[in-house]
């Protein structure tokens, strides 16, 4: 993808693992070597406001948020949240959200965020290990498990 | 954090870093979102950080540090400087031994503030270098940079971080620094005593050294030329830069590291170059202003740019001179108390009780949200008090009695004392009524402590200010304590007869911030056992 920048909004309620997800992401592409910006807004927004997040990774990235109306993939955490960031999608961009996903396959429902960070990375060009790498580095030990499970539910959907 | 060759951080982890790798000695501050992380992180590292009661003692003790002929970094968001300026201005007449950075981590489009000042004009004011970081690479070199130009010129330095910088991640290869002289002191009265007959010659010597210093900045490396097409260059400073460079990749542009004193003669060099020279920058005008001062012709941006941030977008509109108007993103979800947040109860009986809340900063701001809408004022760290006091001398007796202010335990011991003093010294005839919300943390910023917590910054035991006693010691006669939730009725009960009391009221509203509360349980039972292995030693 020389010279091409790819544009991730993760997006959703402050306290629903906004800005973890993005960490996931933003490590997963920083482990796979490249040029990457990752920005957010504290404060605020993270007593149960809306949140979000952006990701931007390529060859060499200038601007840390997102053009308006260019996100490649809109990743929303809250099923509510989808219209009011559906407007940051590029046309014929990606949008992932819960509805994707059958939380009665989850183990532990918080491990949802992460199970839609599966499906993201079916679009990306990521290798699958450093998925791993990266929720293992930004998780604590004893939900490692739950969450890859989660990731790989995520990971198989549409298949 | 594991220090590795290649690494993703946040501005505010890459100035921690650095401080870090340069053997900085004492960083202090207060808490304010977006700087928050700098002194938590320095602390990670194994540096000595520790947070003040507020910025302007956090100033004064780096400066004393830094006479000392320590390194030192003080941070702070925006509006902290202005609890700072004062020693600020002075510290720039004093100079330092060693070296002293004071970040200044400023929010343009508020996204947790309560105003989008500019503080690129403090460094103008105070006759300050400053240095404004582009990304977080940036924020590391200009943080060892800083810290050499500190102790070369023995002047203060300012690095103002804004918000996308502060926050953004982006990656850094950090790199040994230098390591500092030993600290020690040297007498030098003339130059550390202000009083006028010194200040005089410290005044001209600060001007002088800044003129050498602008002289230097021509060829200082720390702003960088971007060639391009000689059809439109672009002067920019910060977050701008990088937003400049994708919106218009052609142009040639002029990245100033260092934005005071500027490098004039670099930019109006430049500027000739160029068929059309444009000014990006967030916030106010200040590098248009100072370089149109300078017989420099430049464009600007137009007024509608100087709210908010900027972005990709704003900054190809600026580029095509597009003054039509923006549409504005679809509201999202406001923030709330959390729910079972102390603070509810509190604000539901002032509502219930239809006080006048003259209120502050930190997370009960979220009380003049609805549901409870109970906040009639908000204006700086501190003023709940005095402006408190203020409603009730004027305010006709009925509409007197109704006043309350509110203020949290942090914000009260950063500058609510002195407001609480006021009240003792000048009561108003109908008395007034202060509650301090007590959550038993800085809840806003991320649950930091603070001189009332009796916890240092990485949570260990320190000396407590205990704010009953304190109230009772000043002179405050009504002094209750209580708990808002369990006690909901007897807490209405007593704000009920304190307002019909004409008497001077503090009531202190404490129960822990759910959020924090376990963890606080935690850091005292470590206490708790802590002192029982010293006693078990002792006994030995
Ligand atoms: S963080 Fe704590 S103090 Fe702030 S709203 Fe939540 S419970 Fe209340």
């Amino acid at each position: 993808m020389a010279g091409k920048i790819a544009n991730i909004i993760v997006a959703g309620l402050g306290g629903q693992g906004v800005l973890k997800a993005s960490d996931i992401i933003s490590e997963a592409v920083f482990l796979a070597g490249f040029d990457i910006k990752k920005s957010e807004v504290h404060g605020m927004s993270q007593r149960g406001g809306s949140v979000c997040s952006d990701i931007r990774y390529g060859e060499a990235v200038f601007s840390p948020m997102v053009p308006e109306g260019e996100a490649d993939y809109l990743v929303v955490l809250s099923e509510d949240q989808v219209e009011n960031n559906r407007h940051q999608l590029r046309e014929g961009g990606v949008l992932i959200t819960p509805s994707m996903i059958d939380e009665n396959k989850l183990t532990n429902k918080k491990s949802l965020n992460v199970a839609l960070l599966g499906v993201l990375s079916r679009n990306m060009d990521i290798d699958r290990s450093f998925w791993l790498d990266s929720i293992r580095a930004n998780l604590p030990e004893k939900i490692h498990e739950v969450n890859f499970q989660a990731f790989e539910i995520g990971r198989s959907i549409g298949n | 954090m594991k220090i590795t060759e290649r690494m993703l951080l946040s501005g505010n982890e890459a100035v921690a870093l650095a401080a870090h790798n340069a053997g900085v000695a004492l960083g202090t501050g207060y808490p304010g979102t977006p700087s928050t992380e700098i002194l938590e992180t320095f602390a990670d590292l194994g540096g000595h950080a520790q947070w003040s009661p507020n910025e302007k003692t956090a100033l004064e003790v780096g400066l004393g540090s830094a006479f000392g002929g320590g390194r030192t970094l003080v941070t702070m968001k925006h509006v902290g400087l202005n609890v700072a300026a004062d020693p600020l201005f002075t510290a720039a007449y004093t100079g330092v031994s060693g070296a002293l950075i004071i970040v200044s981590a400023d929010d343009p489009g508020m996204a947790s503030s309560q105003n989008e000042q500019d503080n690129r004009h403090y460094a103008q004011a105070a006759c300050l270098p400053m240095l404004e970081p582009s990304d977080s690479q940036e924020a590391f070199d200009f943080m060892a940079a800083a810290i050499e130009i500190s102790e070369q010129w023995r002047i203060p330095v300012l690095l103002r971080m804004t918000t996308r910088i502060c926050h953004s991640k982006t990656i850094v290869k950090p790199r040994p620094l230098p390591p500092p002289s030993p600290a020690s002191f040297q007498c030098d009265i003339q130059g550390r005593v202000m009083i006028p007959a010194y200040a005089r010659i410290a005044h001209k010597k600060l001007r002088q050294k800044i003129k050498k210093i602008a002289a230097w900045n021509e060829t200082s490396g720390l702003n960088k030329i971007v060639e391009g097409d000689q059809a439109l260059g672009i002067i920019s400073s910060g977050v701008s830069v990088v937003h400049a460079r994708e919106a218009a990749p052609e142009a040639s542009l002029l990245k100033l590291g260092m934005t005071h004193p500027l490098p004039l003669e670099s930019i109006r060099c430049f500027a000739e170059k160029m068929d059309r020279c444009l000014v990006i920058e967030e916030g106010d005008p200040y590098l248009v202003d100072a370089i149109r001062a300078a017989g420099i012709s430049v464009e600007g941006k137009d007024d509608m740019y100087r709210f908010g941030e900027l972005n990709v977008n704003r900054v190809r509109r600026i580029v095509k001179g597009d003054v039509s108007q923006e549409t504005p993103p679809p509201k999202g979800k406001p923030p709330q108390l959390c729910l079972g947040c102390p603070h509810r109860s509190v604000f539901e009986i002032l509502r219930k009780l239809d006080c006048i809340v003259a209120g502050d900063i930190g997370c009960y701001t979220l009380g003049v949200l609805p549901p409870f809408e109970a906040m009639d004022s908000c204006v700086c760290m501190g003023a709940s008090i005095g402006v408190g006091l203020g409603l009730r001398r004027v305010l006709p007796g009925e509409q007197a009695r109704r006043v309350v202010s509110i203020i949290g335990d942090s914000t009260f011991v950063h500058s609510g004392v002195t407001g609480l003093i006021e009240m003792v010294y000048n009561p108003p005839a109908t008395g007034h009524v202060v509650i301090i919300v007590d959550n038993g943390t800085t809840a806003m910023t991320g649950l930091q402590e603070h001189p009332a917590t009796g916890r240092t910054l990485d949570h260990q035991p320190t000396g407590k200010v205990v704010l009953e006693d304190l109230a009772r010691s000043i002179g405050v006669p009504n002094v209750h304590v209580i708990d808002p939730s369990k006690n909901q009725d007897q807490f209405e009960k007593i704000l009920r007869e304190s307002l019909q009391k004409e008497e001077l009221t503090l009531l202190i509203a404490r129960r822990p911030c759910i959020l924090a509360a376990k963890k606080i349980r935690e850091y005292e039972k470590a206490a708790e056992i802590a002192e029982c292995e010293c006693c078990a030693e002792m006994e030995e």
